[in-house]
């Protein structure tokens, strides 16, 4: 039944990617690109986890650890420049 | 692994990818950024959650092997992902008020003024005379 059930929460993880992907060509603005890039962070750390129990191998979850990190940390860090024109003061 | 504990787990594994879907078509579909936020913030964050959930007790149940990774991934997301949310939407306040920003309005509006003399700080810090937006130098 897993066997059944991972195919079909790629195929939907897939999908929310090409959503997100046509969110962040289309803006308009920038807050828009800047929730869809967050998205597709969060979307792929679900697609690792998916990988890891397709393949039941739980190396897989660091890169979903180091990827959750550094996209809050990007997200956070392209909000502070539009916000105030630099990331560091 | 048994029939039951199988069947949670691909219900998980369901729940969790629909669940992500139907958080980037929320993204796609409303109209305004404001209403746009509320898409990934929760119905992807859940969705992201119920896999974690399915993966822990793939491998405590499946594999008999403890991981707490999972559990490591879904604390600092259900921390960072309200954190990252209130950023972007002090990002379109502040892009709005310097008018950068020309898209309409929702029914909603935006959020109306605090009381007394403040203003919503987008800008720095809040204190008296403070700039809500380049704009206003």
């Amino acid at each position: 039944m897993i066997a059944l059930a991972v195919p079909f929460a790629f195929g939907c993880i897939a999908l929310a990617l090409a959503l997100n992907l046509l969110r962040l060509f289309r803006g308009p603005s920038l807050g828009d690109r800047i929730v869809a890039l967050d998205t597709m962070v969060i979307n792929v750390i679900g697609l690792i986890v998916l990988i890891g129990i397709a393949a039941a191998n739980d190396t897989y979850f660091e890169a979903g650890l180091l990827l959750a990190t550094v996209g809050f940390v990007s997200t956070v860090a392209y909000c502070k420049f539009v916000l105030r024109g630099d990331i560091v003061e | 692994m048994g029939f039951i504990i199988e069947l949670l787990i691909a219900a998980l594994i369901v729940i969790g990818g629909a669940f992500a879907l139907i958080g980037s078509w929320g993204l796609v579909r409303l109209p305004t950024l404001m209403e746009r936020l509320h898409g990934p913030t929760k119905a992807t964050t859940l969705g992201l959650g119920g896999l974690l959930v399915a993966s822990v007790l793939f491998f405590q149940l499946g594999e008999g092997v403890w991981s707490a990774h999972e559990l490591l991934i879904t604390l600092f997301l259900f921390i960072t992902a309200p954190i990252s949310a209130n950023m972007i939407a002090k990002v379109h306040l502040h892009r709005r008020r310097a008018g950068f920003v020309g898209e309409p309005e929702s029914m909603a509006g935006i959020p109306p003024r605090p009381g007394g003399d403040g203003d919503w700080a987008t800008f720095e810090a809040p204190r008296r005379g403070t700039p809500a937006a380049t704009s206003e130098f």
